[in-house]
């Protein structure tokens, strides 16, 4: 482990998260550097450093930033901390453990992309985030790092903390800013792609994740070619992954991005220290609930986007699910696929009842009351959501949520097929009246 | 009483100062109105629609949205078991399971004394803690089904001080003071921000 730890330094300094311990342990050098540089030259080091963004589609940020169109104001910062993909495990700590530092990274932004006004959305069921980030941000507004007049010179921006309130597809963009708006989270047509010229009222938009803006200060105090230096090619500097389910130490770890491995993250005894009980691997999730799953061939991939990508998955929101061999994979199919259609929106007809179905009909085959003909359902339902059932996915819809319901059946059912149809040889062959209807 | 009392009045027309629209302040001022009676009422939604300027059925419809607001009465203590996949996992089904026959009601329903309810909700982000709960939105990690007992019997005494009662989200909340707020500009104002055309100048 021949790297600096960039955005997890201070989640062991008992009180990292307050102005003393952030100011004690290095916090706001960056703004200081940045406020020493022209606007232009602080986005260009975020272009050196070629950071991805940290959400979940791994868009380089520097780019991102670029697409604003130049002359035009207002125009809004919106920090996306509604993390909820499940399995995804480190916004909420980053937030909790070091707001500062989520701060500084949001009002250098703020700065280079020349706005004066940014919005913090945070996860409303993360009370406790909440009470630390307000805490920081008092703190940071007393002090000058935030408000008028920062650090003493003439650079002003707000940074307004939003409460979110419980929806998952409030993580698309377009739908964070129509949350923001007041309505209802759903996210807006495309195109326009990015919200960069039309997002917030309707003005150009920059919209980031916690993790990608926590890596700034570090990139501004020690420069984007210093970042670029750590990591693969590209996929540099460091990343956060959360690795849950049947593994001995499950955790929250700090890797070099690029280079560690699936294997090292789940078998290492610096990490989640190899599967749980001596069992043996059945399956993982790479890259949170969306991200089609991957099995023991796939342990020696290193952690970089681009590889990832071109195996049929990806590192989405770094988020690794373990699953040992007494995992039911029917039952933890179903409960990905469950998720997907209760927080679908509702706003695509392919998302909305295709989801609902491919529920529906797994209830059945785990009930005991599937059909021969369901697996072959299973698949026609999924082909209609996301045609011809490939990786990357496409759409009928306008957001990614409906074809990552297809995921957990396409993988389950390529390696696991003869688990579904067990179930399906259950058929207690007896109807069953649901509702009025025989069933 | 259910549209916003004095003292959280004051708050949500400072929180409304905060936006450059309105209607942006709907989610908050929602939040705040859950706080003040544990749901969210019609009256509320009423108050809210005047003071951000759109019809109750607007509010109505971003508040139906959202998971977090209960327009129905929940209990004194809200928990909510996760049942995401990591949650899953690990043994999530068995709480809820346990929870339906400790407590005695169903999902969604509330215990007689009024004191809880439960469901089971999607990954509220403590995977490495599976499986988890939150009571009133307060984390309680690595449950298994005797702890989920203790947490009753201690609840049931109030004796959890750290869990306010549902509706309370954070305790603290942003303060900005009136001489170190930069200001919101309008969304109309197309000038670039005062400090960007000086900092141009000086370079």
């Amino acid at each position: 482990m021949n790297f600096p730890l960039i955005t997890t330094s201070r989640w062991d300094v008992e009180d990292g998260h307050t102005l003393e311990g952030y100011l004690r342990t290095g916090g706001y050098q960056g703004l200081r550097r940045a406020l020493e540089m022209a606007p232009d030259q602080v986005h260009e080091e975020v272009k050196k450093a070629s950071l991805l963004g940290r959400g979940g589609a791994g868009f380089p940020a520097g780019i991102k930033w670029g697409f604003l169109p130049p002359d035009v104001w207002p125009r809004y910062l919106v920090v996306n901390g509604d993390e909820s993909e499940p399995g995804t495990y480190k916004d909420r700590i980053l937030i909790e453990r070091d707001p500062h530092q989520l701060i500084e990274g949001c009002v250098i932004a703020c700065f280079a992309l020349g706005l004066s006004q940014c919005f913090l959305y945070v996860r409303g069921e993360m009370a406790h985030g909440q009470e630390r980030i307000a805490s920081a941000l008092n703190e940071a507004y007393e002090h000058g790092y935030a408000g008028r007049s920062i650090l003493g010179t003439e650079f002003s921006v707000d940074v307004v903390l939003h409460w979110g309130a419980g929806a998952y597809i409030v993580g698309e963009e377009t739908a964070l800013i129509e949350s923001l708006e007041g309505n209802r989270g759903m996210p807006r047509l495309k195109p326009p792609y990015f919200p960069a010229s039309i997002g917030l009222y309707g003005k150009p938009t920059i919209v980031n994740n916690v993790e990608t803006l926590s890596n700034i200060p570090w990139i501004i105090e020690h420069g984007g070619d210093a970042f670029a230096e750590i990591g693969a090619e590209k996929s540099t500097g460091t990343r956060i992954f959360a690795v849950s389910g049947h593994v001995k130490n499950p955790g929250v770890f700090e890797v070099e991005f690029g280079i560690t491995t699936f294997r090292d993250l789940i078998m290492g005894e610096d990490y989640a220290g190899g599967i749980r009980d001596g069992n043996a691997l059945k399956a993982f999730i790479p890259g949170g609930a969306s991200a089609p799953w991957f099995f023991e061939e796939h342990l020696d991939t290193p952690l970089e986007k681009t590889i990832v990508d071109n195996q049929g998955s990806m590192l989405g929101s770094g988020a690794i699910v373990v699953m040992d061999e007494t995992t039911d994979i029917v039952k933890a199919c179903h409960n990905v696929v469950r998720f997907f259609s209760r927080e679908s929106c509702g706003k695509c007809t392919p998302c909305r009842e295709g989801t609902n179905w491919l529920e529906k009909i797994l209830d059945r085959i785990l009930n005991g009351h599937g059909r021969p003909e369901d697996i072959d359902l299973l698949l026609d339902v999924c082909d209609n959501i996301s045609p011809g059932i490939t990786w990357p996915p496409k759409q009928t819809t306008i957001c990614p949520l409906g074809p990552s319901a297809v995921s957990p059946i396409s993988s389950a059912l390529q390696r696991y097929r003869s688990e579904f149809e067990a179930y399906i040889a259950l058929n207690r062959a007896t109807p069953v009246t649901v509702e009025g209807r025989t069933v | 009483m259910s549209r916003l009392n004095e003292e959280n009045l004051r708050l949500a027309r400072q929180i409304l100062s905060l936006y450059p629209k309105k209607k942006s302040a709907m989610i908050p001022l929602l939040h705040l109105s859950q706080e003040q009676n544990g749901m969210v009422t019609n009256e509320a939604m009423e108050h809210i629609a005047e003071l951000v300027e759109v019809t109750p059925a607007e509010v109505l419809g971003t508040c139906s949205f959202y998971e977090m607001f209960k327009r129905h009465p929940v209990g004194e203590y809200q928990i909510n078991i996760c049942h995401g996949i990591s949650c899953h996992l690990l043994g999530a089904e068995e709480v809820l399971d346990h929870a339906e026959e400790s407590l005695g009601v169903r999902e969604g329903e509330i215990t007689k004394d009024g004191k809880f309810s439960f469901e089971g909700v999607e990954c509220i982000a403590a995977c490495t803690e599976a499986p988890c709960l939150q009571v009133n939105y307060r984390y309680i990690n690595k449950v298994n089904l005797d702890a989920f007992d203790e947490l009753i019997t201690d609840l049931r005494d109030d004796q959890k001080a750290e869990i306010p009662k549902h509706g309370t989200l954070a305790k603290t909340r942003q303060k900005i003071p009136s001489e170190k707020l930069a200001g919101p500009s309008g969304v109309e104002d197309a000038t670039p921000p005062e400090w960007l055309q000086r900092n141009k100048e000086s370079q």
